[in-house]
C-alpha cells in the first residue's frame, strides 16, 4: 500500500489524467463509427480508475498542493506547466472523472449521428476540465479554460436539439466575453508582478506574492469575477444556461451541470479570493456577491417552479443551487466554504442524475414537456424510485448528500451574515415547490396517455449508469466525513490568507495571526 | 452512578430499517408475495418493541436517572461544528419509543388485514417500516440535527403514504401539500439551529440544556427567537394554526397510515420537540405564552370544524388537530408532563378511533363491492359511493358490534369521561392551563373539551346508530365485522384507552395515589421547572374562578358526560338526525362545514399571488428583460464587429501596436 501511495504522490498522475482523455479523443476519431462509444467508455473509465486512488493518497493534513510539479513551458513569457491538487480541487477532479463515464454511457443510444466526433468532443472536454482544476499556472489555466469551451460549443451546436445553434453561440459568446476580461486581468497581474520582480511569470505561486494596492485589487478581481460569475452562473448572468441545457444533448447537460458550472466558484476560490484578498473581503463586494447568490436561490427557484419543460426546470434549479454555494463561500466561514465545496460535488451528482433521467424520458418519448407525462410510476417503477431519490437529494432531504451541503452553507454563513442566510433558508421551501410538482406530474397522477402505457422501465445500461449516482447520494448524505475532511486544511489556509487583510469579515474560527500554515500556492515539495 | 447500559439501542432503529429494505426489495422482486411483507413488516416492529420494553424495564429497575448516550459515528464535522449520530436514551425518549413501537406494532398487524388486497402491499410495508425508522431517529437523536433527520424523514414517509394511491391526482396532491407546508415550518427549525450553534457552539441536547439557564438571558431576544422558530417547525409538523391545512388532506392515505402517522406518532413530534427543549421554552415567557395561546386557539378552532364534517376521517383529523392543540397548551404553560401524558393517551384512543373508522370504511367498501344490492349509498347525492362519508353509514352497530363497542370506549376516552384514559390527561391539562397559564387559555380549553364530546358523539350517532344508509336504506346486507387480524389490535387499544390514564392520578382526587408517569418523567423536566421557579413562577393551586382540582375534575367530567348524553338524545330522534344529515346550506353550519374557508383564503392570498409572481419572474423579468438585454448586447456587438471589421488591415504589426498600447494603458492604471 505504501508503495502505491508513494507511486501516487508523483505529479505524473495528474498529467496522465489530462493526457489520457486527449489520447482517447484521438483514438475515437480513428476507430470505426460504432466502436467510438466503447473507446470513450473505456478511456473515461480508465481515467476514473486512475484518479480514484488519489482520494486515499491525498494527505488531509496538508494545506498546500500535492502531486505538484512545475516545469518550464514557454520560458520567454514565464509560462510554466505547473499542476497540483489541494483540498479545493481534489474533489472537483474526482467529480469530473466520476461523471464522465456516466455521461458517455448515458449517450450510448441517444447519439446516433457522427458518433466518432461526438465522443472525441466529450473526451476533449474532459481534458479541458481536468486541466482547469489541476492547473497552477494562470496561462495554462486560461488555455484549459478556453479548450473547454470549444467541445461544449460543438456538443450543443451539432448534437443538440431545438434552437441548438442559437444556444451554442450564446453559450460561447457569453462565456468567452467573460474570459476575455479575465485574460486582460491575468496579463495585467503578470505585468505588475514583472514590474516588482523583474521577471515574467504566470505561475500561481509567484503571482500570489504580488503586492497589489486596493484599487488594483478591485479592478483585477472584477476582471476575474465577471468570467467566473457568468460561468457559475450568478443572477443576472444566467440566461445562457437554460437555453444551453434545453438544447444540449443529455451528455452535454450532464457535463455542463455536473462539472462546468463548478468552474466559476472554483475559480473564485482558487484565484479570485487568494490573489485579491482585499477586494474579495471588501464588505461591499461581499454584500453584492451574497445578494446575487441570494437572488439566485430565491428567484431561480420561483422561475423553475413554473417551467413546463423538465430540462429547463432543472436548469433553473442549478442557478438556485449554485446560489447556495455562492452564499456559503462568501460567508467566509469554515462551514460555509467546506459546505460550498461539498455542495458543488452534490450538485454535480444530483443534477447530473436528473439530466440523465430526463434524458431517458426524452429517448423514449421525444418530449420533455412535463405535461406529456403522468402516472409513469405504474409502468416504470425503477425509474420512478430513482427519480424520487434524486429529487429528494436535490431539495436537500436529510440523509441525502444535498442536506449536508446546504446545512453547512447556511449554518456557516448565518454566523457572519445572519439575514442573508435566514432568507436563503426559505429556499428550501421553494425547492420543494419546484421539485415535487414536477415529480407528481411525471410519476404520479393517472397514466392517461396511450404512448406512456407502453414505456419500458430502465434497461441494464441505464441501471448501471444510475447506480453509482444513487450510491453517492446516500453515501455523502450519511457519511460526509471523508469528503469534508479533504477540504479542511486548504479551506483553513484560504481563510487565514484572506483574513490577514480583512480579519473583521472572516469568521473568527480561522484564528488570524499566529503560525501561518503553508499557503495554498507553496507547492508541497516538488519546487526547488 | 448510572448502572444502566443500553441494550443494543441501535438495533431498535436497525430493525425497522431492515424491514423497509426487505419490503422495498420485495416491491420489485416478489411483488405478489403477501406472506413475506406480512411477516417482516409487523415482525420487525414487534421485535423493536420488545427491545424497547427491555431497555425501559432495565432503565427503571437500575434506577437510572441521567440520559444514556450511545455514539454511532461522526456525521458532519467542519470547523467548530461537530454533529455525531448519537442516540439518547432517557425517560422521555424511551416513553416515546414505547408508544411508537407499541402502537406501531398494533397498526402494522392491523394493516395486514386492511391492505390485504392492495397490489402495493409490499411497497406499503416498506414505507411504513421506513416511517417507524425515521420516527425513532426523531425521538432517539441526541442533537437537533439528528432529530431533524427524523423530522424530515417522517415527513417524506408521510408524503409517500398520503400519496400511496398516487394514480389519484387529489391524493398525490395532498402528499405534495403536506410536504411543502411542513417545509415552511422546517425552515424555522433550521434557522433555530443556526442560532443555537451561534450561541452554544454545539447542537447536542445535553450540553445546550445544561448551559442554557446560565448563558441565555431569561426572556431575552435570543432565546425567544430560538424557541419561536422551533415552534414554527412544530406548527407545521403538528398541524397547528397557521400551518394545519395539510393534515385534513392527509386523510387521503390508507387509514392505518392516518392512525399511525397522522394521529398517534408523527404529528406529536412538535410536542416532543417542545418537551425536549423544555429548558429553552422555560426561559422565554413570550414563547411559552405563544405556544399556549396557539394551542388553545387551535383546539377550539379545529373542534368547531369537526362538528360539521361528514367524512369520518376528516372529523377525526380535525379532532387530532384539536387534541394536539391541548398538548401545546400543556407544554406552553410549563406542564410538560401533562403534555406528554396526553400525547400518550391520545396515541391509544386516537389510533383506536382511526383503526375503527378504517374497519367501518373497509366494511362499507367491501359490502359495496360484494353486496347484492346495487346502490352505493343514497343515489344522486354528492356523497354516493364514498365509504368515508357518515351519511353512507348509520346503524352499523348491528353489523359491527365489536367495532361499535371499541369506538365508544375511544369516544368516551377522548371526551374526557371518567374513568377512561383521556379523563386523566385532559383534566390535568385544563387544570394546569388555569393554574399556570391564564384564564383565557383555561376557559378556551374547557370549552373545547365540551366541543370534543359533542363532535365525537355526533360522529358515533351518525355512524353506528339509527337506520343504515349504506345501500340507500334497506337491510344493509353484506356488512359485517372486520376480521380478527383487524379487531384484535382494536381490542388491545381499547384496553389501553380504558386503563392508560391510571398512570398519573392527581393527588387531590379520592383515588389511589399513583404517579408513575410523573415520577418517571420528573428528571427530564426538573431543570425546566427549576428555571420557572427561579424566575418567580409561583402558583396558587386554585382555578381562575376558584375551586380546587378535584372540584374541577368533577365538573369537567360531568360536562363531558352531559354533552355526550345531550348529543345522544338529540341525534337519536329521526327528525333531528335527518336535519343533521342534510348538507348545510349556509350560515354558521355552512361556514363550519366549509372549514372556515381557510384553504380558499390561503389559495387566494398566498398560493395564487405567489404563482402569479413566479410567472412574472419567468416571462417578464427573465425572458422579457434580462434575456432581451443579453441578446441586445449581442446585436450591439455585431454592429461593433462591423466597425471593427473596417479596422482590420491585415497587418500584424498594426495589431501588435494596438495590443501593446492597450496593455500599457491597463498597466498604467494598475501601477
Amino acid at each position: 500500500m505504501s508503495a502505491l501511495a508513494g507511486f501516487y504522490q508523483g505529479h505524473w498522475i495528474l498529467t496522465a489524467l489530462v493526457a489520457l482523455p486527449l489520447v482517447g479523443a484521438a483514438a475515437c476519431l480513428l476507430v470505426r463509427e460504432f466502436q467510438a462509444k466503447h473507446v470513450a467508455l473505456a478511456v473515461s473509465t480508465a481515467a476514473l480508475l486512475l484518479s480514484l486512488p488519489l482520494f486515499w493518497t491525498f494527505d488531509v493534513a496538508e494545506a498546500g498542493f500535492q502531486n505538484a510539479v512545475s516545469m518550464e513551458w514557454i520560458p520567454g513569457w514565464g509560462v510554466s506547466y505547473a499542476v497540483g491538487i489541494d483540498g479545493i480541487s481534489i474533489l472537483m477532479v474526482l467529480l469530473t472523472t466520476f461523471i464522465m463515464p456516466l455521461a458517455v454511457a448515458g449517450s450510448f443510444s441517444y447519439i446516433q449521428k457522427r458518433q466518432r466526433a461526438f465522443y472525441a468532443m466529450l473526451l476533449l472536454l474532459e481534458t479541458g476540465m481536468v486541466g482547469v482544476f489541476v492547473a497552477l499556472d494562470l496561462f495554462l489555466f486560461f488555455v484549459f479554460w478556453e479548450i473547454m469551451l470549444v467541445p461544449m460549443y460543438f456538443l450543443i451546436g451539432i448534437w443538440g436539439g431545438g434552437r441548438r445553434v442559437y444556444s451554442a453561440v450564446k453559450f460561447f459568446l457569453y462565456t468567452s466575453a467573460g474570459s476575455l476580461l479575465m485574460l486582460v486581468a491575468i496579463l495585467a497581474l503578470a505585468g505588475v508582478n514583472q514590474g516588482q520582480t523583474g521577471e515574467w511569470s504566470f505561475a500561481y505561486a509567484d503571482l500570489l506574492q504580488t503586492e497589489l494596492g486596493r484599487t488594483a485589487q478591485m479592478w483585477l478581481f472584477a476582471g476575474f469575477a465577471v468570467a467566473f460569475l457568468v460561468k457559475v452562473p450568478v443572477f443576472p448572468f444566467h440566461t445562457w444556461l437554460p437555453d444551453a441545457h434545453v438544447d444540449a444533448p443529455t451528455a452535454g447537460s450532464v457535463v455542463l451541470a455536473g462539472v462546468l458550472l463548478k468552474m466559476g466558484v472554483y475559480g473564485l476560490l482558487r484565484y479570485g479570493m487568494p490573489l485579491f484578498p482585499e477586494a474579495a473581503t471588501d464588505p461591499t463586494v461581499l454584500t453584492v456577491l451574497l445578494v446575487l447568490g441570494l437572488v439566485g436561490v430565491i428567484y431561480a427557484a420561483w422561475v423553475a417552479a413554473v417551467q413546463p419543460d423538465a430540462k429547463k426546470l432543472i436548469a433553473y434549479t442549478s442557478v438556485a443551487h449554485l446560489g447556495f454555494v455562492m452564499i456559503g463561500v462568501f460567508g467566509l466561514t469554515r462551514q460555509g466554504i467546506e459546505g460550498g465545496i461539498l455542495q458543488m460535488v452534490n450538485h454535480g451528482v444530483s443534477t447530473g442524475a436528473l439530466f440523465l433521467l430526463v434524458g431517458m424520458l426524452y429517448e423514449r418519448r421525444h418530449t420533455r414537456e412535463i405535461a406529456d407525462f403522468g402516472g409513469l410510476a405504474k409502468v416504470m417503477p425503477l425509474f420512478a424510485t430513482a427519480l424520487v431519490v434524486v429529487a429528494l437529494s436535490s431539495i436537500g432531504l436529510p440523509g441525502t448528500n444535498g442536506f449536508v451541503g446546504e446545512f453547512l452553507i447556511l449554518l456557516g454563513t448565518f454566523q457572519t451574515r445572519p439575514w442573508i442566510a435566514a432568507i436563503a433558508t426559505t429556499g428550501v421551501i421553494f425547492a420543494a415547490c419546484y421539485m415535487l410538482p414536477m415529480v407528481q406530474r411525471i410519476l404520479f397522477n393517472r397514466l392517461d396517455r396511450d404512448e406512456n402505457r407502453v414505456l419500458p422501465d430502465m434497461n441494464l445500461r441505464e441501471k448501471l449508469v444510475m447506480a453509482p449516482l444513487l450510491v453517492m447520494i446516500v453515501l455523502v448524505g450519511v457519511l460526509p466525513g471523508p469528503f469534508l475532511v479533504r477540504t479542511q486544511a486548504s479551506t483553513e489556509a484560504l481563510l487565514v490568507r484572506i483574513s490577514r487583510d480583512a480579519p473583521a469579515a472572516v469568521d473568527s474560527q480561522a484564528e488570524p495571526g499566529g503560525e501561518l500554515p503553508p499557503l495554498a500556492g507553496e507547492p508541497g515539495g516538488s519546487r526547488p | 452512578m448510572n448502572l444502566y447500559e443500553p441494550v443494543f439501542p441501535s438495533l431498535i432503529l436497525a430493525l425497522p430499517l431492515v424491514g423497509a429494505v426487505v419490503n422495498g426489495m420485495g416491491a420489485f422482486l416478489w411483488k405478489d408475495n403477501k406472506i413475506i411483507p406480512s411477516v417482516v413488516g409487523p415482525g420487525v416492529l414487534v421485535a423493536a418493541f420488545a427491545l424497547t420494553a427491555l431497555n425501559t424495564v432495565l432503565f427503571w429497575r437500575m434506577g437510572a436517572h441521567d440520559p444514556s448516550v450511545t455514539g454511532l459515528w461522526t456525521w458532519i464535522e467542519s470547523g467548530d461544528l461537530r454533529v455525531a449520530i448519537d442516540l439518547q436514551l432517557d425517560q422521555l425518549s424511551l416513553l416515546m419509543c414505547m408508544v411508537i413501537t407499541g402502537v406501531g406494532s398494533l397498526i402494522h398487524v392491523y394493516s395486514v388485514g386492511y391492505m390485504k388486497s392492495d397490489p402495493g402491499f409490499s411497497r406499503y410495508f416498506a414505507y411504513l417500516n421506513l416511517f417507524v425508522f425515521f420516527m425513532l431517529i426523531l425521538v432517539l437523536g441526541a442533537s437537533f440535527p439528528v432529530m431533524f433527520v427524523g423530522w424530515e424523514g417522517v415527513g417524506l414517509c408521510s408524503y409517500l403514504l398520503i400519496g400511496f394511491w398516487y394514480e389519484n391526482r387529489e391524493y398525490a396532491s395532498a402528499g405534495k401539500k403536506a410536504f411543502i407546508v411542513n417545509r415552511i415550518g422546517d425552515a424555522g427549525f433550521l434557522v433555530a439551529m443556526f442560532l443555537l450553534f451561534g450561541a452554544f457552539g454545539t447542537l447536542d441536547f445535553i450540553p445546550i440544556m445544561e448551559a442554557a439557564p446560565g448563558s441565555l438571558a431569561y426572556g431575552g431576544l435570543l432565546v425567544t427567537g430560538i424557541t419561536l422558530l422551533l415552534f414554527a417547525g412544530c406548527t407545521g409538523k403538528s398541524a397547528q394554526i397557521p400551518l394545519f391545512t395539510w393534515l385534513p388532506d392527509a386523510m387521503a392515505g390508507p387509514t392505518p397510515v392516518s392512525a399511525l402517522i397522522h394521529a398517534a406518532t408523527m404529528v406529536t413530534a412538535g410536542v416532543y420537540l417542545v418537551a425536549r427543549s423544555s429548558v429553552l421554552f422555560a426561559l422565554s415567557p413570550v414563547a411559552q405564552t405563544t405556544v399556549a395561546v396557539v394551542g388553545a386557539a387551535t383546539a377550539l378552532f379545529a373542534g368547531t370544524i369537526a362538528i360539521k364534517q361528514y367524512d369520518i376521517k376528516k372529523i377525526l383529523a380535525y379532532s387530532t388537530i384539536s387534541q394536539l392543540g391541548y398538548m401545546f397548551v400543556a407544554v406552553g404553560v410549563g406542564a410538560f408532563t401533562a403534555g406528554v401524558f396526553h400525547l400518550m393517551t391520545h396515541a391509544f384512543f386516537k389510533a383506536l378511533l382511526f383503526l375503527g373508522a378504517g374497519a367501518v370504511i373497509h366494511g362499507v367498501a367491501h359490502a359495496w363491492n360484494h353486496g347484492d344490492e346495487g346502490n352505493q349509498g343514497a343515489a344522486d347525492t354528492p356523497w354516493a359511493g364514498d365509504p368515508n362519508d357518515v351519511r353512507n353509514h348509520g346503524g352499523l352497530r348491528k353489523f359491527m358490534p365489536l367495532t361499535w363497542v371499541f369506538m365508544w370506549v375511544a369516544t368516551l376516552a377522548i371526551a374526557g369521561v371518567f374513568p377512561f384514559a383521556g379523563f386523566f390527561s385532559k383534566d390535568e391539562i385544563v387544570w394546569y392551563a388555569g393554574v399556570m397559564g391564564n384564564p383565557a387559555v383555561w376557559a378556551v380549553s374547557l370549552s373545547a373539551a365540551i366541543l370534543t364530546a359533542v363532535y365525537m358523539t355526533r360522529m358515533m350517532m351518525l355512524c353506528f346508530h339509527g337506520n343504515n344508509r349504506t345501500f340507500g336504506g334497506g337491510s344493509g346486507g353484506g356488512l359485517h365485522e372486520a376480521p380478527p387480524v383487524m379487531w384484535v389490535p382494536l381490542a388491545v387499544l381499547a384496553v389501553l384507552s380504558l386503563v392508560g390514564g391510571w398512570v398519573n392520578i392527581p393527588s387531590s382526587l379520592p383515588l389511589p395515589d399513583i404517579h408513575i408517569l410523573g415520577d418517571w418523567l420528573h428528571p427530564v423536566f426538573a431543570q425546566a421547572e427549576a428555571v420557572a421557579e427561579a424566575h418567580g413562577a409561583h402558583h396558587e393551586y386554585v382555578s381562575p374562578v376558584g375551586g380546587g382540582e378535584a372540584l374541577w375534575a368533577g365538573i369537567s367530567t360531568l360536562l363531558a358526560i352531559a354533552a355526550v348524553i345531550a348529543g345522544f338524545l338529540w341525534l337519536r330522534g329521526s327528525r333531528s338526525r335527518a336535519a343533521e344529515l342534510a348538507q348545510p346550506a349556509g350560515g354558521v353550519s355552512g361556514f363550519l362545514h366549509g372549514k372556515w374557508y381557510i384553504d380558499e383564503l390561503y389559495d387566494r392570498v398566498v398560493v395564487g399571488p405567489l404563482q402569479a409572481i413566479w410567472r412574472v419572474c419567468w416571462t417578464i423579468v427573465d425572458d422579457g428583460i434580462i434575456d432581451r438585454a443579453v441578446n441586445g448586447a449581442g446585436q450591439a456587438v455585431r454592429v461593433l464587429g462591423w466597425v471593427g471589421g473596417q479596422l482590420q488591415t491585415g497587418r500584424v504589426t498594426a495589431y501588435l501596436l494596438v495590443f501593446m498600447l492597450g496593455a500599457a494603458l491597463v498597466l498604467g492604471i494598475l501601477t
